[in-house]
Order: structure tokens, then C-alpha cells, then sequence
């Protein structure tokens, strides 16, 4: 192992404890978190390849926050990339729940944690509508009307409805499909 | 069956059973860790709900952790937690793979793209759920009963430094900590969040 590799993975370590320990409020958090230090700050990979990713990781079981960690780590450093970040992005929920276990009742009832908890709520929130802002953006610009209609119907299911997730995602997945199925058949059609 | 192999089965149900993450997993655990094995009591599982909406990490880690530490002390905390990582981190793995190998299938492709729409639908979703609980109180449409104009305030100011000072989020996230602290000794009561 040469020390490029072990630098790498050290600033893989080091990104995921970084991004796990700032993650409130689950799994999305993370994805600008992301890329902020994959995509432009290390150039580890593309924006279009992190929204591969996320909806990888998204139709995944499991934690998205974790999946997530998995896959940047193994596009970043291949799969030792993947143990490391996934362990890493593990390691700050299980120490701090550690040490919340032990005294949880007067965590729970100190005015002032909750208080600074409150005002990063709104931080949450604003990363958050950021990520969605731009994930939107670079969607519509494909200009592909198959799927700008899509993503305002996954939400609308979503929110107003409260469909389950995996159903809309294999419901999103088999249209895409089936569209494309279609289209080819009737352009051989006419070709012929 | 030894205690420590019950909760590695337990959360890795858990994890394999859980796709799309955050509050669906909810009624999952709660079957395993409530019902099924009594390790928690429905008040205490509450109280790690309300936790985890406080404190970083996935719910599913979050509650593996205090769950393992109740019934199998730090060993049971890090087998419980592998168990609910594990599946996802084989599958999506896999799955990063298959779209990777299939690249120049346009079907396959095609079926990615999908997925990637409704991925982006559902994270709008999940943010206005968010912004649902930080400005309303409450995370249902239909229970909405307030609105606090500070919080909306705050959230705005948040989202002009993310996109017009491009602060880094981790910046935003503590001062958005210390205005909150701020705010809560201010002698003025409607500037609460």
C-alpha cells in the first residue's frame, strides 16, 4: 500500500466522520454535505454520477445517509473506500447515542441543547431546499418531458398521498422502462 | 438463541425491510424492539424517536445503538448496528455495480433515470416534511395549526448564505445552532423558534 492510497483513505475517514456528525434530521442531509466535499471541493466525481448515487442509495434497504457513504467511498477509493466511509459515517450516531444512553433524561429535559438543536433545524431545512434547488434545476434542463413530469408526480405521491417509497420508485423505474420498450418498438417499425 | 445473535437478526430485518429510509422505518423497529422482543417500552421508544430528531444519524442506527447497549452492553450496540447496516451497504453495492457493468444498455439506463427522477421527487418531499416540523410543529399536512415567522426568517437567511455567500453548510448549521441558543435567552417571547 503506497502512501497516496493511505492519504486517500484517510481523507475519505476523515470527510465521513465530518459529514455523519453535521447529518441531523437523516439521510438527505447528507447529500449536499456530499457534495460540497466530493464533488467540488475533491472533484471526486460528477454531479451526475452523485444523483445516480443517491437514487442507488435511495433503492437500497437501509439507512440513505449510510448507502450513500458506501457508494462515494467506493467510487472515490474502490472497495476498501466503501468499508472505510461506511464505517466512518457509523462511527459519530453510535458514539453520541453512547453517550446519550447514559444520561438521556436530563439530555432530553436541558433547555439550551434544545434550543441550539431548534436553531439547526432551520439550517437543515435550508440545505435542503438548496440540494432539492439544484438536483430540480439540473433535471428540468435535461429537458427530457418523461421525467419532469415524473418528479412532481413522485413528490406529489409522496407528501399529499403518502404512497410507500419503494412502490414509487419501482412504479418510476418499470414507466421509465416501458416508455423506452415502446418507443423502441415503434421506431423499428418504422424503420422497416 | 443467544442474545447478541437475536438483536444481529432483529436490526438486520430491519435494515433489509426498510427502503426509503427516515420515518417509514418507524413502525419496523418499533414491531422488532417493542412487540416482538419487549426490549424497550413504548414510552422509551417514543423518547428515542424524539432523540434521533435531535441528535445526527440515520433512526434505524440511532436506535440500534441504545438498544444494543440496554440488552448486550458495546458489543451489542456494534452488532446491532452492523446488522442494520450491512444489507444496505451489500445491495446497493450490487446494484451500484449492475447500472456500472450495464452502462451501455439503454433500457437499463433508461430504468436509472427513473429512479433518479422519483429520487429527486421524494427528497422534495422529505423537505417539505422537514420544513413542515421546523416552521409548523408538526410533521402532517393536516394537523398544521401554527407558523413561526422567526424560524421561516432563519431558514431564509440560511438559504442566501448557502446560495449567495456559499458558506459552507457545516458554517450555517452552527450558526444557525447559535441563533437558536440566542433567541431562546432574548427576553422577547415571539422571537422564539
Amino acid at each position: 500500500m503506497n502512501g497516496q492510497k493511505l492519504r486517500l483513505y484517510a481523507w475519505l475517514a476523515a470527510a465521513n466522520l465530518r459529514i455523519s456528525a453535521f447529518a441531523f434530521g437523516g439521510g438527505y442531509v447528507v447529500i449536499p454535505l456530499i457534495r460540497k466535499n466530493f464533488v467540488e471541493k475533491k472533484k471526486a466525481f460528477t454531479e451526475e454520477e452523485l444523483l445516480n448515487m443517491a437514487a442507488i442509495a435511495q433503492s437500497s434497504p437501509g439507512a440513505i445517509a449510510i448507502n450513500l457513504a458506501a457508494l462515494a467511498g467506493r467510487r472515490t477509493a474502490g472497495f476498501p473506500g466503501a468499508v472505510i466511509a461506511c464505517m466512518a459515517a457509523v462511527i459519530p450516531p453510535l458514539l453520541i447515542l453512547t453517550l446519550i444512553s447514559f444520561f438521556y433524561q436530563e439530555f432530553r429535559e436541558m433547555a439550551a441543547v434544545a434550543a441550539v438543536l431548534e436553531g439547526m433545524q432551520a439550517g437543515v431545512c435550508a440545505l435542503i431546499v438548496d440540494v432539492v434547488w439544484d438536483m430540480s434545476r439540473a433535471l428540468f434542463r435535461e429537458k427530457q418531458p418523461l421525467f419532469c413530469f415524473m418528479m412532481p408526480i413522485a413528490f406529489i405521491a409522496s407528501f399529499f398521498f403518502n404512497v410507500n417509497v419503494a412502490l414509487i420508485l419501482v412504479a418510476c423505474a418499470g414507466t421509465s422502462l416501458l416508455v423506452w420498450w415502446l418507443q423502441r418498438k415503434r421506431r423499428d417499425k418504422l424503420c422497416r | 438463541m443467544p442474545v447478541i445473535l437475536q438483536l444481529f437478526l432483529s436490526f438486520f430485518q430491519v435494515g433489509l425491510f426498510s427502503i426509503g429510509g427516515g420515518y417509514a422505518t418507524i413502525p419496523l423497529i418499533q414491531q422488532q424492539v417493542v412487540q416482538l422482543h419487549q426490549w424497550l417500552s413504548f414510552q422509551e421508544f417514543t423518547d428515542i424517536i424524539t432523540i434521533s430528531q435531535m441528535t445526527p444519524g440515520p433512526l434505524a442506527v440511532n436506535t440500534s445503538t441504545f438498544v444494543g447497549l440496554r440488552i448486550g452492553g458495546i458489543a451489542g450496540a456494534l452488532v446491532a448496528t452492523l446488522g442494520c447496516v450491512i444489507s444496505g451497504f451489500c445491495i446497493s453495492l450490487l446494484l451500484y455495480w449492475f447500472f456500472h457493468r450495464y452502462q451501455e444498455n439503454q433500457g437499463i439506463q433508461r430504468a436509472l433515470q427513473g429512479l433518479r427522477a422519483a429520487s429527486i421527487g421524494l427528497i422534495a418531499s422529505s423537505a417539505c416534511t422537514i420544513l413542515l416540523i421546523a416552521l409548523c410543529g408538526t410533521s402532517q399536512l393536516a394537523a398544521v395549526a401554527s407558523f413561526s415567522v422567526s424560524a421561516a426568517v432563519l431558514v431564509a437567511l440560511s438559504i442566501l448564505a448557502l446560495r449567495k455567500l456559499k458558506l459552507p453548510p457545516v458554517l450555517v448549521m452552527l450558526l444557525c445552532g447559535g441563533v437558536g441558543l440566542l433567541l431562546h435567552y432574548l427576553p422577547v417571547d415571539f422571537l422564539r423558534l
